[in-house]
Protein backbone atom coordinates (compact mmCIF):
# COMPACT_ATOMS: atom_id res chain seq x y z
CA UNK A 1 0.00 0.00 0.00
CA UNK A 2 1.31 3.68 -0.88
CA UNK A 3 0.59 6.48 0.67
CA UNK A 4 1.17 9.87 -0.32
CA UNK A 5 0.42 13.35 0.97
CA UNK A 6 1.76 16.32 2.58
CA UNK A 7 2.92 16.84 6.31
CA UNK A 8 1.81 17.98 9.37
CA UNK A 9 4.48 18.67 11.56
CA UNK A 10 4.74 18.25 15.40
CA UNK A 11 7.12 18.03 18.21
CA UNK A 12 7.55 15.35 21.30
CA UNK A 13 5.71 13.99 24.01
CA UNK A 14 2.07 14.25 21.94
CA UNK A 15 -0.49 13.44 24.40
CA UNK A 16 -3.66 11.98 23.79
CA UNK A 17 -5.07 14.93 25.68
CA UNK A 18 -4.22 17.83 23.32
CA UNK A 19 -5.20 15.23 21.03
CA UNK A 20 -8.79 14.76 21.63
CA UNK A 21 -9.17 16.18 24.94
CA UNK A 22 -11.28 14.35 27.59
CA UNK A 23 -14.12 16.68 27.72
CA UNK A 24 -15.19 15.14 24.47
CA UNK A 25 -15.32 11.71 25.17
CA UNK A 26 -18.38 11.85 26.40
CA UNK A 27 -19.52 10.20 22.65
CA UNK A 28 -18.28 7.68 20.19
CA UNK A 29 -19.46 9.70 17.00
CA UNK A 30 -16.16 9.76 14.83
CA UNK A 31 -17.37 13.05 12.92
CA UNK A 32 -17.69 14.83 16.17
CA UNK A 33 -14.53 13.56 17.65
CA UNK A 34 -12.81 14.96 14.76
CA UNK A 35 -14.18 17.96 15.30
CA UNK A 36 -12.15 18.26 18.46
CA UNK A 37 -9.07 16.99 17.33
CA UNK A 38 -6.23 18.94 18.52
CA UNK A 39 -7.97 21.82 18.99
CA UNK A 40 -5.62 22.57 21.89
CA UNK A 41 -2.56 21.93 20.35
CA UNK A 42 -2.85 23.15 16.72
CA UNK A 43 -6.42 25.42 16.49
CA UNK A 44 -5.47 25.33 12.40
CA UNK A 45 -5.25 21.37 12.40
CA UNK A 46 -8.50 21.14 10.80
CA UNK A 47 -8.02 23.43 8.18
CA UNK A 48 -4.22 21.85 7.40
CA UNK A 49 -5.64 18.45 7.48
CA UNK A 50 -7.88 19.14 4.37
CA UNK A 51 -4.62 19.41 2.45
CA UNK A 52 -2.11 17.66 4.04
CA UNK A 53 -2.67 13.71 5.58
CA UNK A 54 0.07 12.74 7.15
CA UNK A 55 1.58 13.48 10.53
CA UNK A 56 5.33 13.53 11.50
CA UNK A 57 5.49 13.85 14.95
CA UNK A 58 8.34 13.41 17.75
CA UNK A 59 9.23 11.36 20.92
CA UNK A 60 6.49 9.42 22.69
CA UNK A 61 3.64 9.92 20.27
CA UNK A 62 0.27 9.03 21.81
CA UNK A 63 1.50 9.25 25.45
CA UNK A 64 -1.14 9.12 28.46
CA UNK A 65 -4.55 7.75 28.00
CA UNK A 66 -5.96 4.47 26.65
CA UNK A 67 -8.90 6.47 25.12
CA UNK A 68 -9.30 4.73 21.28
CA UNK A 69 -11.55 8.13 20.88
CA UNK A 70 -7.46 9.26 20.43
CA UNK A 71 -6.40 7.13 17.18
CA UNK A 72 -10.19 7.13 15.70
CA UNK A 73 -10.36 11.25 16.28
CA UNK A 74 -7.25 11.35 14.16
CA UNK A 75 -8.47 8.59 11.42
CA UNK A 76 -11.88 10.40 11.14
CA UNK A 77 -9.73 13.94 10.07
CA UNK A 78 -8.43 12.07 7.15
CA UNK A 79 -4.67 11.33 7.99
CA UNK A 80 -3.81 8.14 6.63
CA UNK A 81 -0.71 7.23 8.96
CA UNK A 82 1.51 8.62 11.42
CA UNK A 83 5.76 8.92 11.30
CA UNK A 84 7.46 9.37 14.75
CA UNK A 85 10.60 8.67 16.21
CA UNK A 86 8.58 6.53 18.61
CA UNK A 87 4.91 6.01 20.04
CA UNK A 88 3.57 5.18 22.99
CA UNK A 89 2.27 1.51 23.53
CA UNK A 90 -1.17 1.96 24.25
CA UNK A 91 -1.59 4.74 21.43
CA UNK A 92 0.66 1.95 19.48
CA UNK A 93 -2.07 -0.58 20.28
CA UNK A 94 -4.72 1.47 19.18
CA UNK A 95 -3.81 2.40 15.94
CA UNK A 96 -3.11 -1.01 14.63
CA UNK A 97 -5.90 -2.44 16.18
CA UNK A 98 -8.21 0.40 14.56
CA UNK A 99 -6.28 0.52 11.32
CA UNK A 100 -4.54 3.71 11.50
CA UNK A 101 -0.49 2.64 10.21
CA UNK A 102 2.39 4.11 12.08
CA UNK A 103 5.81 3.72 11.45
CA UNK A 104 9.00 4.41 13.66
CA UNK A 105 11.64 6.48 12.23
CA UNK A 106 14.06 8.65 14.03
CA UNK A 107 15.95 10.10 10.56
CA UNK A 108 12.46 10.48 8.94
CA UNK A 109 10.78 11.98 12.10
CA UNK A 110 14.21 14.51 11.98
CA UNK A 111 14.04 15.45 8.20
CA UNK A 112 10.99 15.97 7.08
CA UNK A 113 9.92 19.47 7.53
CA UNK A 114 6.29 20.51 7.94
CA UNK A 115 4.35 20.78 4.52
CA UNK A 116 6.85 18.32 2.80
CA UNK A 117 5.15 15.65 0.50
CA UNK A 118 6.40 12.37 1.75
CA UNK A 119 5.51 8.75 -0.04
CA UNK A 120 5.41 5.48 2.19
CA UNK A 121 5.86 2.56 1.06
CA UNK A 122 3.92 0.21 3.87
CA UNK A 123 4.62 -3.31 1.89
CA UNK A 124 8.40 -2.51 1.62
CA UNK A 125 8.72 -0.49 4.58
CA UNK A 126 9.87 3.14 3.13
CA UNK A 127 9.22 6.19 3.38
CA UNK A 128 10.33 8.74 0.79
CA UNK A 129 10.53 12.62 1.27
CA UNK A 130 9.83 13.62 -2.25
CA UNK A 131 10.62 17.32 -1.55
CA UNK A 132 14.07 16.63 -0.94
CA UNK A 133 14.25 13.53 -2.52
CA UNK A 134 15.73 11.15 0.68
CA UNK A 135 14.59 7.95 1.34
CA UNK A 136 14.20 5.94 4.73
CA UNK A 137 14.18 2.25 5.45
CA UNK A 138 11.54 1.26 8.21
CA UNK A 139 11.68 -1.69 9.88
CA UNK A 140 9.25 -4.76 9.00
CA UNK A 141 6.48 -4.80 11.61
CA UNK A 142 6.28 -8.61 13.43
CA UNK A 143 4.51 -10.90 11.42
CA UNK A 144 1.00 -11.18 13.41
CA UNK A 145 0.73 -7.46 13.44
CA UNK A 146 1.02 -6.98 9.64
CA UNK A 147 -2.04 -10.01 9.88
CA UNK A 148 -4.11 -7.89 12.20
CA UNK A 149 -3.03 -4.91 9.88
CA UNK A 150 -3.83 -6.50 6.52
CA UNK A 151 -7.21 -7.67 7.89
CA UNK A 152 -8.61 -4.23 8.34
CA UNK A 153 -8.20 -4.10 11.95
CA UNK A 154 -8.39 -6.52 15.56
CA UNK A 155 -12.13 -6.87 15.75
CA UNK A 156 -12.05 -7.96 11.82
CA UNK A 157 -9.04 -10.02 12.50
CA UNK A 158 -10.71 -11.95 15.77
CA UNK A 159 -14.05 -12.45 13.88
CA UNK A 160 -12.73 -14.06 10.84
CA UNK A 161 -10.41 -16.06 13.12
CA UNK A 162 -13.24 -17.19 15.13
CA UNK A 163 -15.56 -18.00 12.15
CA UNK A 164 -12.73 -20.48 11.08
CA UNK A 165 -12.30 -22.22 14.23
CA UNK A 166 -16.31 -22.95 14.28
CA UNK B 1 10.80 -24.66 25.70
CA UNK B 2 12.43 -24.14 28.54
CA UNK B 3 14.16 -26.67 31.01
CA UNK B 4 13.72 -24.98 34.15
CA UNK B 5 16.52 -23.27 34.00
CA UNK B 6 16.61 -19.82 32.12
CA UNK B 7 16.04 -17.70 34.13
CA UNK B 8 12.44 -15.26 33.90
CA UNK B 9 11.28 -12.06 35.33
CA UNK B 10 8.23 -11.25 37.09
CA UNK B 11 6.44 -10.40 33.89
CA UNK B 12 7.80 -13.08 31.67
CA UNK B 13 6.87 -15.58 33.91
CA UNK B 14 3.20 -14.27 34.46
CA UNK B 15 2.97 -13.49 30.48
CA UNK B 16 4.26 -17.55 29.65
CA UNK B 17 1.84 -18.78 32.50
CA UNK B 18 -1.09 -17.40 30.72
CA UNK B 19 0.25 -18.24 27.23
CA UNK B 20 0.63 -22.30 27.91
CA UNK B 21 4.25 -21.93 27.59
CA UNK B 22 7.41 -22.73 30.15
CA UNK B 23 9.66 -19.51 28.84
CA UNK B 24 9.13 -16.33 26.73
CA UNK B 25 11.48 -14.03 25.01
CA UNK B 26 11.64 -10.58 25.12
CA UNK B 27 10.21 -9.24 22.05
CA UNK B 28 7.83 -12.21 21.32
CA UNK B 29 4.30 -11.60 20.57
CA UNK B 30 1.96 -14.15 22.83
CA UNK B 31 -1.55 -14.90 23.11
CA UNK B 32 -2.38 -15.18 25.93
CA UNK B 33 -5.47 -15.74 28.37
CA UNK B 34 -6.78 -12.71 30.83
CA UNK B 35 -7.70 -12.56 34.02
CA UNK B 36 -9.67 -9.71 34.49
CA UNK B 37 -11.26 -7.32 31.63
CA UNK B 38 -11.85 -3.57 33.19
CA UNK B 39 -13.75 -0.76 31.36
CA UNK B 40 -14.97 2.21 32.29
CA UNK B 41 -17.86 4.99 31.19
CA UNK B 42 -15.76 6.20 28.60
CA UNK B 43 -14.25 3.48 27.02
CA UNK B 44 -16.81 0.59 27.51
CA UNK B 45 -19.19 2.04 25.05
CA UNK B 46 -17.08 1.58 21.84
CA UNK B 47 -15.46 -1.63 23.33
CA UNK B 48 -19.31 -2.51 23.52
CA UNK B 49 -19.97 -1.14 19.96
CA UNK B 50 -16.85 -3.05 18.72
CA UNK B 51 -17.66 -6.22 20.25
CA UNK B 52 -21.12 -6.49 18.98
CA UNK B 53 -19.57 -6.04 15.54
CA UNK B 54 -17.71 -9.47 16.44
CA UNK B 55 -20.42 -11.35 16.63
CA UNK B 56 -19.12 -13.43 19.48
CA UNK B 57 -23.28 -12.97 21.46
CA UNK B 58 -21.69 -13.70 24.77
CA UNK B 59 -19.00 -12.81 26.98
CA UNK B 60 -16.51 -15.20 27.04
CA UNK B 61 -16.85 -15.59 31.48
CA UNK B 62 -19.43 -12.86 32.90
CA UNK B 63 -17.36 -13.33 35.97
CA UNK B 64 -14.12 -12.08 34.35
CA UNK B 65 -15.50 -8.60 32.96
CA UNK B 66 -15.79 -5.71 35.41
CA UNK B 67 -17.24 -2.25 34.40
CA UNK B 68 -17.21 0.42 36.50
CA UNK B 69 -18.77 4.07 35.53
CA UNK B 70 -16.31 6.50 37.54
CA UNK B 71 -15.17 9.05 34.96
CA UNK B 72 -18.12 11.56 34.22
CA UNK B 73 -20.60 10.32 36.89
CA UNK B 74 -22.79 10.77 39.03
CA UNK B 75 -23.62 11.80 35.38
CA UNK B 76 -22.56 14.75 34.72
CA UNK B 77 -24.66 15.71 31.57
CA UNK B 78 -27.05 14.07 29.02
CA UNK B 79 -24.48 12.97 26.51
CA UNK B 80 -22.13 11.17 29.57
CA UNK B 81 -25.78 9.54 30.58
CA UNK B 82 -26.39 7.76 27.42
CA UNK B 83 -22.85 6.24 27.82
CA UNK B 84 -23.31 5.17 31.43
CA UNK B 85 -26.42 3.73 30.13
CA UNK B 86 -24.54 1.34 27.22
CA UNK B 87 -22.25 -0.21 30.28
CA UNK B 88 -25.69 -0.59 32.44
CA UNK B 89 -27.65 -2.29 29.93
CA UNK B 90 -24.83 -4.46 28.45
CA UNK B 91 -24.07 -5.56 31.99
CA UNK B 92 -27.78 -6.81 32.14
CA UNK B 93 -28.00 -8.58 28.99
CA UNK B 94 -24.46 -10.17 29.51
CA UNK B 95 -25.28 -10.72 33.00
CA UNK B 96 -22.23 -9.34 34.34
CA UNK B 97 -21.95 -9.17 37.79
CA UNK B 98 -18.92 -6.76 38.84
CA UNK B 99 -20.89 -3.72 37.02
CA UNK B 100 -20.95 -1.39 39.63
CA UNK B 101 -23.48 1.23 40.02
CA UNK B 102 -22.56 4.48 41.92
CA UNK B 103 -23.71 3.84 45.27
CA UNK B 104 -21.52 0.60 45.60
CA UNK B 105 -18.22 2.33 43.18
CA UNK B 106 -15.25 4.15 43.23
CA UNK B 107 -12.76 4.93 41.16
CA UNK B 108 -11.88 1.88 39.38
CA UNK B 109 -8.39 1.34 40.16
CA UNK B 110 -9.09 2.02 44.03
CA UNK B 111 -11.82 -0.12 43.76
CA UNK B 112 -11.23 -3.34 42.25
CA UNK B 113 -8.25 -4.05 44.96
CA UNK B 114 -10.54 -3.03 47.39
CA UNK B 115 -12.95 -5.58 46.27
CA UNK B 116 -10.35 -8.53 46.03
CA UNK B 117 -10.97 -8.88 42.28
CA UNK B 118 -7.22 -8.96 41.20
CA UNK B 119 -5.05 -11.66 42.74
CA UNK B 120 -1.33 -11.80 43.29
CA UNK B 121 -0.09 -13.29 39.22
CA UNK B 122 -3.27 -12.22 37.75
CA UNK B 123 -3.20 -10.84 34.13
CA UNK B 124 -5.32 -8.02 33.85
CA UNK B 125 -6.63 -5.80 30.99
CA UNK B 126 -8.46 -2.69 31.37
CA UNK B 127 -9.31 -0.10 28.91
CA UNK B 128 -7.52 2.72 30.92
CA UNK B 129 -4.39 3.57 31.12
CA UNK B 130 -3.97 3.49 35.11
CA UNK B 131 -4.54 -0.24 35.09
CA UNK B 132 -1.24 -0.98 35.84
CA UNK B 133 -1.83 0.06 39.64
CA UNK B 134 -2.91 -3.46 40.18
CA UNK B 135 0.93 -4.36 40.28
CA UNK B 136 1.02 -3.14 43.87
CA UNK B 137 -0.87 -7.06 44.41
CA UNK B 138 2.28 -8.58 42.00
CA UNK B 139 -0.20 -8.66 38.95
CA UNK B 140 1.12 -7.83 35.47
CA UNK B 141 -1.76 -5.20 34.76
CA UNK B 142 -1.76 -2.74 31.66
CA UNK B 143 -3.80 -0.41 30.16
CA UNK B 144 -5.24 -0.96 26.99
CA UNK B 145 -7.67 0.36 24.09
CA UNK B 146 -11.66 -0.43 23.78
CA UNK B 147 -10.86 -3.16 20.69
CA UNK B 148 -8.85 -5.06 22.65
CA UNK B 149 -11.18 -5.22 26.03
CA UNK B 150 -13.97 -6.14 22.76
CA UNK B 151 -11.62 -9.12 21.63
CA UNK B 152 -10.70 -10.13 25.32
CA UNK B 153 -14.56 -9.86 26.10
CA UNK B 154 -15.22 -12.69 23.34
CA UNK B 155 -12.36 -14.78 23.56
CA UNK B 156 -10.62 -14.21 26.92
CA UNK B 157 -7.40 -13.55 25.41
CA UNK B 158 -5.54 -10.70 24.20
CA UNK B 159 -2.04 -9.99 22.17
CA UNK B 160 1.04 -8.82 24.05
CA UNK B 161 4.80 -8.08 23.25
CA UNK B 162 6.94 -9.52 26.18
CA UNK B 163 8.59 -6.59 27.70
CA UNK B 164 12.08 -6.22 29.08
CA UNK B 165 11.98 -5.00 32.36
CA UNK B 166 13.62 -2.04 34.21
CA UNK B 167 14.58 -2.87 37.62
CA UNK B 168 14.02 0.50 40.39
CA UNK B 169 15.79 -0.81 43.85
CA UNK B 170 15.45 1.75 46.32
CA UNK B 171 16.99 1.37 49.91
CA UNK B 172 17.10 4.45 52.86
CA UNK B 173 14.58 5.68 55.02
CA UNK B 174 11.77 8.27 53.67
CA UNK B 175 12.31 11.75 55.20
CA UNK B 176 8.90 12.91 57.25
CA UNK B 177 5.34 13.17 54.57
CA UNK B 178 7.40 11.36 51.89
CA UNK B 179 4.83 8.78 50.00
CA UNK B 180 5.29 6.35 46.88
CA UNK B 181 3.96 9.51 45.17
CA UNK B 182 7.25 11.67 45.78
CA UNK B 183 9.36 8.44 44.94
CA UNK B 184 7.25 8.02 41.58
CA UNK B 185 7.34 11.66 40.82
CA UNK B 186 11.09 11.22 41.58
CA UNK B 187 11.77 8.59 39.53
CA UNK B 188 9.40 9.66 36.26
CA UNK B 189 11.28 12.73 36.80
CA UNK B 190 15.02 10.97 36.46
CA UNK B 191 13.80 8.47 33.37
CA UNK B 192 11.65 10.85 31.73
CA UNK B 193 7.59 10.13 30.10
CA UNK B 194 9.12 7.94 28.26
CA UNK B 195 11.91 6.61 30.68
CA UNK B 196 9.95 3.06 30.60
CA UNK B 197 8.57 3.10 27.26
CA UNK B 198 7.07 -0.79 26.38
CA UNK B 199 9.13 -1.72 29.78
CA UNK B 200 8.22 -3.31 32.73
CA UNK B 201 8.98 -1.50 35.56
CA UNK B 202 9.76 -3.87 38.41
CA UNK B 203 9.95 -1.67 42.04
CA UNK B 204 12.22 -3.27 44.97
CA UNK B 205 14.54 -3.03 48.17
CA UNK B 206 14.15 -2.63 51.46
CA UNK B 207 12.32 1.09 51.17
CA UNK B 208 9.01 0.00 49.08
CA UNK B 209 8.89 -3.70 51.36
CA UNK B 210 8.54 -0.36 54.22
CA UNK B 211 6.05 1.37 51.87
CA UNK B 212 1.93 0.74 52.93
CA UNK B 213 0.01 -0.62 50.13
CA UNK B 214 -1.70 2.75 49.69
CA UNK B 215 1.79 4.17 48.73
CA UNK B 216 2.28 1.27 46.73
CA UNK B 217 -0.95 1.77 44.37
CA UNK B 218 0.24 5.10 43.81
CA UNK B 219 3.55 4.21 42.44
CA UNK B 220 2.13 0.92 40.21
CA UNK B 221 -0.27 3.85 39.32
CA UNK B 222 2.26 6.14 37.51
CA UNK B 223 4.44 3.54 35.70
CA UNK B 224 2.38 4.49 32.81
CA UNK B 225 3.64 8.19 33.00
CA UNK B 226 7.32 6.59 32.29
CA UNK B 227 5.43 4.99 29.41
CA UNK B 228 5.65 1.70 31.05
CA UNK B 229 3.23 -1.10 30.61
CA UNK B 230 3.49 -2.65 34.20
CA UNK B 231 4.55 -1.49 37.00
CA UNK B 232 5.40 -4.19 39.74
CA UNK B 233 6.07 -5.15 43.30
CA UNK B 234 6.93 -8.72 44.58
CA UNK B 235 4.42 -10.25 46.77
CA UNK B 236 5.63 -9.82 50.25
CA UNK B 237 3.93 -10.32 53.63
CA UNK B 238 2.20 -6.64 53.61
CA UNK B 239 0.31 -8.12 50.22
CA UNK B 240 -0.50 -11.36 51.56
CA UNK B 241 -2.14 -9.62 54.51
CA UNK B 242 -3.74 -7.24 51.98
CA UNK B 243 -5.51 -10.57 50.69
CA UNK B 244 -6.08 -12.54 53.11
CA UNK B 245 -8.08 -8.98 54.46
CA UNK B 246 -10.19 -9.95 51.39
CA UNK B 247 -10.39 -13.29 51.95
CA UNK B 248 -8.42 -14.09 49.21
CA UNK B 249 -5.51 -17.08 49.22
CA UNK B 250 -4.58 -19.84 47.39
CA UNK B 251 -2.89 -17.61 44.60
CA UNK B 252 0.11 -18.38 42.30
CA UNK B 253 3.12 -15.85 43.92
CA UNK B 254 5.58 -14.82 41.18
CA UNK B 255 9.24 -13.78 41.62
CA UNK B 256 11.89 -12.58 39.06
CA UNK B 257 14.59 -15.22 38.76
CA UNK B 258 17.74 -14.45 40.85
CA UNK B 259 19.54 -14.57 37.50
CA UNK B 260 16.83 -12.83 35.14
CA UNK B 261 17.79 -10.58 32.83
CA UNK B 262 16.82 -6.73 33.29
CA UNK B 263 17.66 -3.91 31.04
CA UNK B 264 18.88 -1.82 33.19
CA UNK B 265 19.25 -1.31 37.11
CA UNK B 266 18.35 1.54 39.09
CA UNK B 267 19.69 2.26 42.88
CA UNK B 268 17.73 4.85 44.47
CA UNK B 269 18.65 6.20 47.83
CA UNK B 270 15.50 7.41 49.35
CA UNK B 271 17.24 9.45 52.40
CA UNK B 272 17.75 12.50 50.05
CA UNK B 273 14.06 12.68 48.48
CA UNK B 274 12.43 15.26 49.34
CA UNK B 275 8.72 16.30 48.97
CA UNK B 276 8.02 16.24 45.34
CA UNK B 277 6.01 18.69 42.72
CA UNK B 278 5.73 17.87 39.05
CA UNK B 279 5.36 21.14 37.29
CA UNK B 280 3.54 21.39 34.18
CA UNK B 281 3.04 19.85 31.30
CA UNK B 282 5.21 16.94 32.28
CA UNK B 283 4.68 13.95 34.67
CA UNK B 284 8.75 14.16 34.59
CA UNK B 285 9.26 17.91 35.41
CA UNK B 286 9.93 16.72 39.23
CA UNK B 287 11.38 18.98 41.50
CA UNK B 288 11.46 19.95 45.41
CA UNK B 289 8.48 21.66 46.24
CA UNK B 290 10.18 23.62 49.08
CA UNK B 291 12.60 25.28 46.02
CA UNK B 292 9.49 26.21 43.56
CA UNK B 293 9.37 29.92 45.47
CA UNK B 294 6.08 31.74 45.22
CA UNK B 295 4.01 29.74 43.01
CA UNK B 296 0.09 31.13 43.90
CA UNK B 297 -2.73 28.52 43.54
CA UNK B 298 -6.36 28.63 42.93
CA UNK B 299 -7.52 24.88 43.39
CA UNK B 300 -6.31 22.06 45.01
CA UNK B 301 -7.68 18.65 44.26
CA UNK B 302 -6.92 15.93 46.61
CA UNK B 303 -7.99 12.11 45.04
CA UNK B 304 -8.08 10.41 42.06
CA UNK B 305 -6.84 6.38 41.57
CA UNK B 306 -2.86 8.03 42.11
CA UNK B 307 -4.19 9.14 45.20
CA UNK B 308 -7.44 9.03 46.97
CA UNK B 309 -7.12 6.43 49.38
CA UNK B 310 -7.33 6.37 53.39
CA UNK B 311 -3.39 7.19 53.75
CA UNK B 312 -3.83 10.01 51.24
CA UNK B 313 -6.85 11.71 53.53
CA UNK B 314 -5.20 10.70 57.07
CA UNK B 315 -2.36 12.87 55.44
CA UNK B 316 -4.00 15.69 54.18
CA UNK B 317 -6.19 16.00 57.75
CA UNK B 318 -2.95 15.87 59.80
CA UNK B 319 -2.32 19.18 58.22
CA UNK B 320 -6.12 20.47 57.59
CA UNK B 321 -6.80 19.97 61.24
CA UNK B 322 -8.02 23.40 63.04
CA UNK B 323 -6.48 25.13 59.89
CA UNK B 324 -8.38 26.72 57.31
CA UNK B 325 -7.78 26.95 53.40
CA UNK B 326 -6.55 30.07 51.93
CA UNK B 327 -9.21 32.60 50.90
CA UNK B 328 -9.83 32.33 47.78
CA UNK B 329 -8.32 28.52 47.69
CA UNK B 330 -11.02 26.22 46.35
CA UNK B 331 -10.14 22.91 47.90
CA UNK B 332 -12.17 19.88 46.48
CA UNK B 333 -11.37 16.09 48.31
CA UNK B 334 -12.47 13.40 46.49
CA UNK B 335 -12.10 9.53 48.33
CA UNK B 336 -11.78 7.43 45.84
CA UNK B 337 -14.23 4.78 46.98
CA UNK B 338 -17.63 4.62 49.19
CA UNK B 339 -15.64 2.30 51.36
CA UNK B 340 -12.72 5.37 51.60
CA UNK B 341 -15.79 7.85 52.44
CA UNK B 342 -17.45 5.54 55.04
CA UNK B 343 -13.91 5.23 56.63
CA UNK B 344 -12.76 8.94 56.41
CA UNK B 345 -16.43 9.85 57.73
CA UNK B 346 -16.04 7.86 60.93
CA UNK B 347 -12.80 8.58 61.43
CA UNK B 348 -13.92 11.99 61.40
CA UNK B 349 -11.93 13.16 58.71
CA UNK B 350 -14.55 14.81 56.72
CA UNK B 351 -15.04 16.95 59.42
CA UNK B 352 -11.55 17.90 59.69
CA UNK B 353 -11.97 18.72 55.50
CA UNK B 354 -15.26 21.01 55.97
CA UNK B 355 -14.02 22.96 58.92
CA UNK B 356 -10.97 23.66 56.94
CA UNK B 357 -12.94 24.96 54.50
CA UNK B 358 -12.69 21.71 51.81
CA UNK B 359 -15.19 19.90 49.90
CA UNK B 360 -15.90 16.56 49.91
CA UNK B 361 -17.31 14.96 46.84
CA UNK B 362 -18.30 11.27 45.80
CA UNK B 363 -15.92 9.30 44.22
CA UNK B 364 -15.22 9.94 40.50
CA UNK B 365 -12.09 10.44 38.12
CA UNK B 366 -13.89 13.85 37.68
CA UNK B 367 -11.62 16.69 37.60
CA UNK B 368 -8.03 15.01 36.97
CA UNK B 369 -9.09 14.52 33.48
CA UNK B 370 -10.91 17.84 33.38
CA UNK B 371 -14.48 15.67 32.95
CA UNK B 372 -16.36 18.05 35.90
CA UNK B 373 -16.29 18.46 40.03
CA UNK B 374 -13.48 21.24 39.96
CA UNK B 375 -12.47 22.35 35.82
CA UNK B 376 -10.14 25.23 35.63
CA UNK B 377 -10.51 28.97 33.65
CA UNK B 378 -8.26 30.42 31.45
CA UNK B 379 -5.15 31.39 33.31
CA UNK B 380 -5.82 29.50 36.34
CA UNK B 381 -3.62 26.94 38.17
CA UNK B 382 -4.08 24.07 40.43
CA UNK B 383 -2.03 21.43 42.29
CA UNK B 384 -3.54 17.89 43.05
CA UNK B 385 -2.66 14.82 43.54
CA UNK B 386 -3.64 13.25 40.52
CA UNK B 387 -1.27 11.94 37.58
CA UNK B 388 -1.07 14.02 34.78
CA UNK B 389 -0.64 17.90 34.12
CA UNK B 390 -0.38 17.79 30.53
CA UNK B 391 -1.52 20.83 28.54
CA UNK B 392 -5.57 21.28 28.76
CA UNK B 393 -5.85 18.43 31.61
CA UNK B 394 -8.05 20.03 34.06
CA UNK B 395 -9.73 22.31 31.92
CA UNK B 396 -8.75 25.29 30.02
CA UNK B 397 -6.01 24.94 27.68
CA UNK B 398 -4.78 28.08 29.14
CA UNK B 399 -5.08 26.46 32.63
CA UNK B 400 -1.76 24.82 34.81
CA UNK B 401 -1.97 22.03 36.81
CA UNK B 402 0.97 20.98 39.01
CA UNK B 403 1.55 17.11 40.69
CA UNK B 404 2.28 15.90 44.37
CA UNK B 405 1.03 13.93 46.76
CA UNK B 406 -1.32 14.49 49.83
CA UNK B 407 0.94 16.37 52.25
CA UNK B 408 2.17 19.05 49.69
CA UNK B 409 -1.56 19.52 48.21
CA UNK B 410 -3.21 20.07 51.85
CA UNK B 411 -0.26 22.92 53.10
CA UNK B 412 -0.51 24.56 49.55
CA UNK B 413 -4.29 24.63 50.33
CA UNK B 414 -3.71 25.96 53.57
CA UNK B 415 -0.89 28.62 52.43
CA UNK B 416 -2.44 29.49 49.14
CA UNK B 417 0.83 28.85 47.31
CA UNK B 418 2.71 25.85 46.93
CA UNK B 419 3.83 24.85 50.24
CA UNK B 420 5.65 22.35 52.35
CA UNK B 421 3.39 21.15 55.60
CA UNK B 422 6.63 23.09 57.90
CA UNK B 423 5.43 25.96 56.07
CA UNK B 424 1.34 25.55 57.85
CA UNK B 425 1.69 23.36 61.00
Amino acid sequence: MIIKDKVIKYGNNVDTDVIIPARYLNTTDEAELASHCFEDLDSDFKEKAKERKIIVGGENFGCGSSREHAPLSIKASGIKAIIAKSFARIFYRNSINTGLPLLVSIEASEHIKDSDEVEIDLDNGEIKDITTGITFKVPPLPDFIQKVISSGGYMKFTKKQLAKSK
Amino acid sequence: MNDGKKPQTMAQKILADHSGKEFVEEGEIVNASVDIVLGNDITMPLAIEEFKKIGAGKVFDNTKIVMVPDHFTPNKDIKSAQQCKILRDFAGEQDIINYFEIGEMGIEHALLPEKGLVLPGDLVIGADSHTCTYGALGAASTGVGSTDVAVAMATGKLWFMVPSTLKFDYKGSLKKWVTGKDLILYTIGMIGVDGALYRSMEFSGPSVRGLSMDSRFSMANMAIEAGGKFGIFEVDEKVEEYMRSKGKTGYKIYKSDSGASFEKVFNIDCTDIELQVATPHLPSNARNAMDLGEIKLDQVVIGSCTNGRMEDLEMAAKIFKGKKVSKSMRTIIIPATQKIYLEAMKKGLLEIFINAGCVVSTPTCGPCLGGHMGILAEGERAIATTNRNFVGRMGHPESEVYLSGPAVAAASAIAGRIAVPGEVI
